[in-house]
């Protein structure tokens, strides 16, 4: 019953506010209510036993992307965008699509069968803590997909430095 | 104990609120910002699929998720700031010169 509840709180407060951070006029109330929204998606995560990914969920997308987001933001003089029309006059049209889609996606939902599960329960988790066997799973069996990770976060950073350079010398 | 139902009809609301406000919103900004709502939708389903299923693989994809997702607000802002100093403007309906 505790359970239940604690879910509905966050299950609640997490579709209020994207439908918030969707809404909103003003880009920088849209980045704030954002970073209330990936508080609670971590708090859910907790609630699924996964401290690390809550951990890295609230260090880099409330930590370092929203404060990207509010850097672009605060460097964009937006003054004259917030008089014009935010959205678009077709909305009714997108509103059908996304309510088929959902309905369509809900509906699927009735013909899931769970499939065998794995060695990872709650407490072979919690004898070894969470950050270690995930830790020992990517530094083993996905080192590859580890190491290519760290390839796209070099372009990133690289292609990022020569998008927003004003003139690249010639 | 709450049905696994329950977290993926959430997933599936959020992910279909990003992708109204994606389809509907004409600030680039806003834009973005809808596609990582719709990210964070998926990394949702993949938490709770790996809690229910007693399996890691699905933290292991929420990690290489979120890598993605850094690198790309990286990119995209860095495309954001170009194209807005070119344009003046962040409203994409102002942006039609690769219209035929």
């Amino acid at each position: 019953m505790l359970q239940q509840l604690f879910f509905g709180y966050y299950a609640f407060m997490i579709i209020i506010l994207s439908l918030l951070v969707v809404t909103r006029g003003n880009p920088v109330h849209s980045v704030m209510w954002m970073l209330l929204l990936f508080f609670h998606i971590a708090g859910l995560y907790l609630f699924l036993n996964a401290e690390f990914i809550a951990a890295i969920q609230v260090i880099v997308y409330a930590g370092a992307i929203l404060v990207l987001f509010l850097f672009v933001v605060l460097l964009l003089n937006l003054r004259e965008e917030l008089s014009l029309r935010q959205i678009a006059g077709s909305w009714p049209a997108a509103f059908f699509i996304v309510a088929a889609l959902f309905i369509t996606v809900t509906a699927a939902l009735g013909a899931y069968v769970q499939g065998p599960v794995g060695s990872y329960s709650i407490e072979a988790i919690r004898s070894e803590t969470h950050t270690k066997a995930l830790g020992r799973l990517l530094y083993t069996e996905y080192l590859f997909p580890f190491e290519i990770a760290s390839l796209i976060l070099l372009v990133a950073v690289v292609g990022a430095v020569v998008l927003a350079k004003r003139k690249l010398r010639s | 104990m709450v049905p696994l139902h329950w977290y993926l009809t959430l997933s599936a609301a959020v992910f279909m609120i990003g992708m109204f406000g994606f389809l509907t919103r004409r600030n680039i900004i806003i834009m973005f910002m809808s596609v990582e709502l719709m990210l964070n939708a998926v990394n949702i389903s993949l938490v709770s699929f790996s809690h229910y299923l007693q399996d890691m693989r699905g933290h292991i994809l929420v990690f290489f998720v979120i890598t993605v997702a850094a690198a790309e607000a990286a990119i995209g802002l860095a495309i954001i700031i170009s194209l807005f100093r070119n344009k003046q403007t962040a409203h994409v309906d102002e942006m039609n010169e690769m219209k035929g």
